[in-house]
C-alpha cells in the first residue's frame, strides 16, 4: 500500500471539499486542513460523517472538506439542536460540527449548553476569532476585554470562556487550541474523535481581515508568541487504524505523564508542561481557565476529560438500530394493536 | 337563537330526557375534573351520546373552572351556550352561575353556605356537603377532593343513572383500581341516599338508557394525534411543553410501548423535552434530514419561535411534522381558550416566499387520520407538514367511531436508499438532488449514512443550485423556486380534499374548517327547520383544493364561519378567487369559546334575512 493511502485505499485528496472562499490565510482554512489531514490518517469512512454547521464563516467551512459527507449549513447558533435531530435519527453516524464564536458565544449559547448537558455525542469545533467576519467587524461574545476594533472601538464587556461554558454544562472532553498549533489541532481532532459523547474543542483562529493585530489576543503574532501548551501529547489509536504495537513513544518521565483512555480504546498520552495541569479534574480544570484570564495567559491543551457519562442515546433506551433505518412493522403496530387501543377507549 | 325557555310553556314542551346540557363550577384543582368524567363515562356506558368541554383557567389550583357535559338524544356533540342544570360548587362564582341558568333550569349548590334562594323561576336543590362527608370516614388528606363525588351521587338519583353504572364509570376512570373506586363510591352512595330521602326528582330532566355509543369511543384529539403519530412511523418526537399541545406529546409517551420492538423491548420512539421550542424544531429537522419520521407539536407561541427554522425546512426542503394546537396569543392571559387564529401565521409562515402545507383536522378520528398521514405527506412534498388543530377538538373529550387502520402502507417518497440510488445512476447516468425528474416539482434524496461515494449533498437554505451546490446567481433561485411552486400547486390536488355536501339546488353554501365541524351540522339541522337548506364544504388541507373555489362560485350566498376574529380563511379565499365574490361573507367568531350551533345559525338567519329584503 503506498504511504499516503490509507486503510481504505484513498489519498488525502479524496478528503478535500470544495476550494475554500474565505480570506486567503484565514485560520480556519488551517483547521478545515487539519480536519482533512486526520479523517485520512485514522481512515474515517466519510459516507458514515456528519458535518454541520450554523452561519458565520466559520459555517461556511463543511463546504471545504469531506466532500462525500453529508452536510447541513443550518441557522445561526441552532445547529447544536439540528446535530441532536440527526443524531437521534441514526446513532451510527459520526457528527463534526463547526461552528463560530459568534454563532455559538451569542445567539447559540443556550443550545450549546443544551447540547452539552444532553451529552449528544459529536465533535464540536468552536473555530474562535473574537469577532464577526461576515457581517464586517463586530465584537462577539468571545472578544476580549480592551479588545479594539477599527469601527466598533473599544469592547469594555468581560469575554465568555466557551471552555468554561462546556464544563459547567457537564462537557467531558474540552480542549482549547491555535490553528497556528498544528500539531496539537491533530491530535486533540483524533482524540475528540474517539470520544463518546460532546467533545469541544475551542480553537482560537484568529481573523486576518478584522482581529489580527498583534495587540488583539486572538491574532496570529498573539498566538505565535503567546501560546503556552499545557502538554505535550502521544495519541495512540485504536478505533480507526493499526494496532498499536506499531506506534512507538518516547517514554515521559514518571510523575509526568498522565495516560487517559478514550472510549474506543484508544488513549491520549499527555506530558505535563509548566502547568502541571492533570485534566481529569474538574476544580484543575476550572482552576486553571481562571488562572489564564486572570493573567491572560493564552494557554492551550485538553483542558478537562471525564469517564463518558451516558449520552443521550443511552439515556433514551432506544433500539440499537438506527431510527432511520426501521422499517415496516417497526414503524407502524398492527390492526389488531389498533383494536386493542380503541377498546380501551370505549 | 338562544335557547328560549320561557318560565312554564317553553319548558313544559320541551322533552329534556336524554337532551340536555349539565354545567359543573368547581375550582381548578379542586379534584372536579374525576367526578366530570365519571358522569360523562355513565351517560356513555348507558348509551347516550355525550360530549364534555373544560372551561379552565390557566392555574394550578384555585382559580375558576366550569365543565358542561352535553347529552344529546340526537348526537350532536358542539357546544351550548346555555346549560340548563348547573351544579354551583364555587362560591366565588355562584352568582353568576345562577344568574346564568334558564328560567325553568335547575341549581345544585352547597347548603353549607346558607347562600339563601335567590331565584324562584328556577328548581333549587341545596345539599349538606359537611353532613354527607362526616357519614362517611373519609381520610383528611382526601376530604377536599372527594368532595366533587357528592354532586355525581345527587345527579344519579336525580337524573336516572343507576349506582351501578356509575361505579362501572368510576373503575373505568381509575384503569380498573379497585380501591379509589371504593372510596369514592362510598361518597356517591351516600349523597345519592340523602337525595333519595331528601330531594322531589324534577322528571323533565333525566336520562334513559339509548344504544347510540354501542362500538363507539370517547378520546381527545391530541390523544387521537399521537395514536395517529405512532401508527404514521414517528421516530423522534421533540418538544417544548405549552398549553394546549403538551397533551399530544403525553399520548405519545403514553402509548409508545405499542411501538416496541418486540424482540428486545426496546423502543423505536426517541422522545426528547427541548429547552425552547427553537430547539425542538431544529431536532425534528435534523432528524428528518437524516431519516426519521420526526414530530413536535406546540401552539402559537411556539410556532412564532419556529418561523426561522420552519423556512429553513421549506427550502432545504426536509420531512417533519408540526402539530399547531391552537388558542388565543398572544402571551399569558388565554392560553387555555380556544381560537384558530394562527391559519395565515402558519400557511405562509417565515421569511422568503413560503406557503406551507397544513391538514385541519375536523375531528378526533381525523386527528388520527392525520397523525399518520401528515408524515406520508412529509416525506411525499419533503416539506414540513402542519396539522392545524386547536385547544377544542385537541384537549376535550370527543364521541367517535373507532378510527380507521391507515389503508395504505409507509411509504417514504422518493427516499433512495444504497441500492436504488445506484439502480438511479444507471438509468440516469447522475442523480442532483434539487433536479425535477419526475416533473412533479419533488426532488429524489438520499439520507446520510449510505455506504455510497456519490450518496452525499450539502443541505442549505437558500443559494443552491438543483445540483445542491451553492450559487448567488438569480436564475438559480428562480428555477429553484418555480420548481417549489410547482410541488405546492400540485399538491392542492392531491392533498385531504375538502368534504362537500353539495346539492345545487341548495343556493346557501356554508364552509369552514376543524373543529367547527360538530357545531355546523347541527346549525344545519336548525337552518334546514326555518326552511334554510345550506351545503356544506369543510376544508382539510392548505393550499386550497380547486374544489373550495368552485364551491365559492356555485352559490348565491357563502358563509365561511370560523373562529378567529379576522376571518383568515375568508381573507385567503378572497386572495384566491379572482373572481367576483362579494357574495361571500366571512362570519368570524373568536370569542376564546368554541363555536355554537346556535351563533352560527342566528348569523346566517340574520343575513339571509338582510338578502330577502
Amino acid at each position: 500500500m503506498p504511504a499516503d493511502v490509507n486503510k481504505l485505499g484513498l489519498k488525502r485528496e479524496a478528503y478535500k471539499g470544495s476550494p475554500s472562499t474565505l480570506c486567503p490565510g484565514c485560520g480556519h482554512d488551517s483547521i478545515s486542513n487539519k480536519i482533512i489531514d486526520v479523517a485520512h490518517e485514522v481512515g474515517l469512512p466519510m459516507y458514515n460523517v456528519i458535518k454541520l454547521s450554523g452561519i458565520g464563516c466559520s459555517s461556511k467551512t463543511p463546504a471545504y472538506f469531506l466532500g462525500s459527507s453529508h452536510s447541513f449549513n443550518s441557522v445561526h447558533g441552532r445547529m447544536p439542536s439540528v446535530a441532536t435531530g440527526a443524531m437521534l435519527a441514526n446513532q451510527d453516524l459520526v457528527a463534526i460540527a463547526v461552528s463560530g464564536d459568534g454563532d455559538t458565544g451569542s445567539i447559540g449559547l443556550g443550545q450549546y449548553k443544551h447540547l452539552i448537558r444532553r451529552n449528544v455525542p459529536m465533535v464540536y469545533i468552536i473555530e474562535n476569532n473574537g469577532v464577526y467576519g461576515l457581517t464586517k467587524g463586530q465584537f462577539s461574545a468571545t472578544s476580549d476585554e480592551g479588545q479594539k476594533v477599527k469601527y466598533y472601538g473599544l469592547n469594555e464587556l468581560p469575554s465568555l470562556d466557551l471552555c468554561m461554558e462546556a464544563i459547567t454544562a457537564g462537557c467531558t472532553f474540552v480542549a482549547r487550541s491555535f490553528s497556528g498549533d498544528a500539531e496539537q489541532m491533530r491530535t486533540l481532532l483524533k482524540a475528540a474523535l474517539s470520544h463518546r459523547g460532546t467533545a469541544v474543542l475551542d480553537i482560537v483562529s484568529p481573523c486576518v481581515t478584522f482581529n489580527n493585530a498583534a495587540d488583539s489576543n486572538k491574532s496570529y503574532p498573539y498566538g505565535k508568541a503567546n501560546e503556552q501548551r499545557l502538554h505535550d501529547y502521544d495519541f495512540i489509536p485504536v478505533g480507526y487504524v493499526q494496532g498499536r504495537d506499531e506506534i512507538t513513544v518516547d517514554p515521559y518521565a514518571d510523575g509526568e505523564a498522565i495516560s487517559v483512555e478514550m472510549h474506543d480504546g484508544s488513549f491520549i498520552r499527555l506530558k505535563k508542561l509548566d502547568h502541571g495541569h492533570d485534566p481529569r479534574k474538574r476544580n484543575e480544570a476550572l482552576n486553571v481557565l481562571e488562572q489564564a484570564r486572570v493573567e491572560n495567559l493564552f494557554l492551550t491543551g485538553l483542558i478537562y476529560y471525564e469517564e463518558p457519562r451516558p449520552t443521550l442515546i443511552d439515556t433514551l433506551h432506544i433500539t440499537p438500530t438506527p431510527l432511520s433505518h426501521l422499517q415496516g412493522d417497526k414503524l407502524r403496530p398492527s390492526a389488531a394493536k389498533l383494536d386493542e387501543l380503541m377498546k380501551s377507549f370505549a | 337563537m338562544t335557547l328560549e325557555m320561557q318560565a312554564g310553556a317553553e319548558t313544559q314542551q320541551r322533552s329534556f330526557v336524554n337532551d340536555f346540557t349539565l354545567m359543573v363550577a368547581t375550582k381548578n384543582g379542586s379534584g372536579s375534573q374525576t367526578s366530570n368524567l365519571v358522569l360523562i363515562r355513565s351517560l356513555f356506558r348507558m348509551g347516550i351520546p355525550v360530549s364534555g368541554k373544560n372551561l379552565f383557567p390557566s392555574n394550578i389550583k384555585g382559580l375558576p373552572t366550569w365543565y358542561s357535559i352535553r347529552a344529546s338524544k340526537d348526537g350532536y356533540i358542539g357546544r351550548r351556550p346555555t346549560a340548563e342544570v348547573v351544579v354551583a360548587f364555587n362560591e366565588l362564582t355562584a352568582a353568576e352561575d345562577i344568574l346564568n341558568l334558564p328560567p325553568g333550569g335547575m341549581l345544585i349548590i352547597p347548603a353549607d353556605w346558607k347562600w339563601g334562594k335567590t331565584r324562584d323561576d328556577v328548581t333549587w336543590h341545596e345539599v349538606p356537603i359537611k353532613a354527607i362527608l362526616t357519614q362517611e370516614k373519609i381520610e383528611p388528606d382526601f376530604r377536599e377532593r372527594i368532595t366533587n363525588m357528592i354532586y355525581v351521587g345527587v345527579c344519579c338519583y336525580l337524573f336516572d343513572i343507576s349506582l351501578e353504572i356509575a361505579y362501572l364509570a368510576l373503575l373505568d376512570q381509575f384503569n380498573g383500581k379497585k380501591k379509589p373506586a371504593d372510596m369514592n363510591f362510598g361518597v356517591i352512595k351516600r349523597a345519592y341516599e340523602w337525595a333519595t330521602e331528601n330531594l322531589a326528582k324534577d322528571t323533565r330532566f333525566r336520562f334513559e338508557q339509548l344504544n347510540q355509543t354501542e362500538g363507539k369511543i370517547l378520546i381527545d384529539g391530541n390523544t387521537a394525534g399521537a395514536l395517529g403519530s405512532l401508527f404514521g412511523g414517528v421516530t423522534v418526537a421533540a418538544w417544548y411543553p405549552i398549553t394546549p399541545s403538551t397533551s399530544v406529546i403525553d399520548g405519545v409517551l403514553d402509548h409508545k410501548s405499542i411501538r416496541n420492538d418486540p424482540e428486545t423491548g426496546e423502543s423505536t420512539v426517541a422522545v426528547v423535552q427541548a429547552e425552547d421550542e427553537l430547539a425542538a424544531v431544529g431536532m425534528i429537522i435534523g432528524a428528518g434530514w437524516a431519516g426519521a419520521r420526526s414530530m413536535t407539536a406546540t401552539s402559537g407561541p411556539g410556532i412564532s419561535l419556529m418561523a426561522e427554522f420552519v423556512g429553513l425546512a421549506y427550502f432545504a426542503e426536509i420531512p417533519c411534522v408540526i402539530w399547531d394546537i391552537t388558542r388565543m396569543g398572544p402571551s399569558t392571559g388565554l392560553p387555555t381558550r380556544t381560537s384558530q387564529g394562527d391559519l395565515l401565521f402558519i400557511h405562509f409562515l417565515s421569511h422568503g416566499d413560503t406557503r406551507q402545507v397544513v391538514l385541519l383536522p375536523g375531528s378526533v378520528a381525523e386527528c388520527f387520520e392525520f397523525g399518520w398521514r401528515a408524515f406520508e405527506e412529509a416525506e411525499r412534498l419533503q416539506m414540513p407538514i402542519f396539522v392545524m388543530s386547536d385547544l377544542d377538538l385537541g384537549m376535550n373529550l370527543w364521541l367517535s367511531e373507532p378510527f380507521a387502520y391507515p389503508e395504505q402502507p409507509i411509504n417514504r417518497g422518493k427516499t433512495l436508499d444504497k441500492l436504488s440510488l445506484e439502480e438511479f445512476f444507471a438509468e440516469h447516468g447522475e442523480w442532483y438532488r434539487y433536479k425535477d425528474y419526475d416533473g412533479d416539482g419533488v426532488g429524489y434524496r438520499t439520507i446520510p449514512g449510505i455506504d455510497h461515494p456519490r450518496a452525499a449533498y450539502f443541505t442549505r437554505g437558500t443559494g443552491h443550485t438543483e445540483k445542491a451546490t451553492y450559487s448567488e446567481r438569480g436564475d438559480d433561485w428562480v428555477k429553484n423556486l418555480s420548481r417549489i411552486e410547482r410541488k405546492i400547486n400540485d399538491a392542492r390536488a392531491t392533498l385531504p380534499q375538502p368534504i362537500i355536501d353539495h346539492d345545487p339546488a341548495k343556493k346557501i353554501g356554508i364552509i369552514s374548517y376543524g373543529s367547527n365541524d360538530a357545531s355546523i351540522v347541527e346549525a344545519r339541522d336548525l337552518l334546514a327547520a326555518e326552511n334554510l337548506h345550506t351545503n356544506y364544504l369543510r376544508v382539510r388541507s392548505l393550499p386550497l383544493a380547486q374544489s373550495v373555489i368552485d364551491f365559492v362560485l356555485s352559490h348565491d350566498s357563502v358563509y365561511v364561519a370560523e373562529n378567529n376574529f379576522d376571518g383568515q380563511m375568508a381573507q385567503l379565499l378572497r386572495m384566491e378567487i379572482p373572481q367576483d365574490n362579494r357574495h361571500m361573507k366571512s362570519l368570524s367568531l373568536g370569542d376564546t369559546l368554541p363555536m355554537t350551533a346556535d351563533w352560527l345559525y342566528s348569523k346566517i338567519v340574520e343575513q339571509e334575512k338582510q338578502h330577502a329584503r
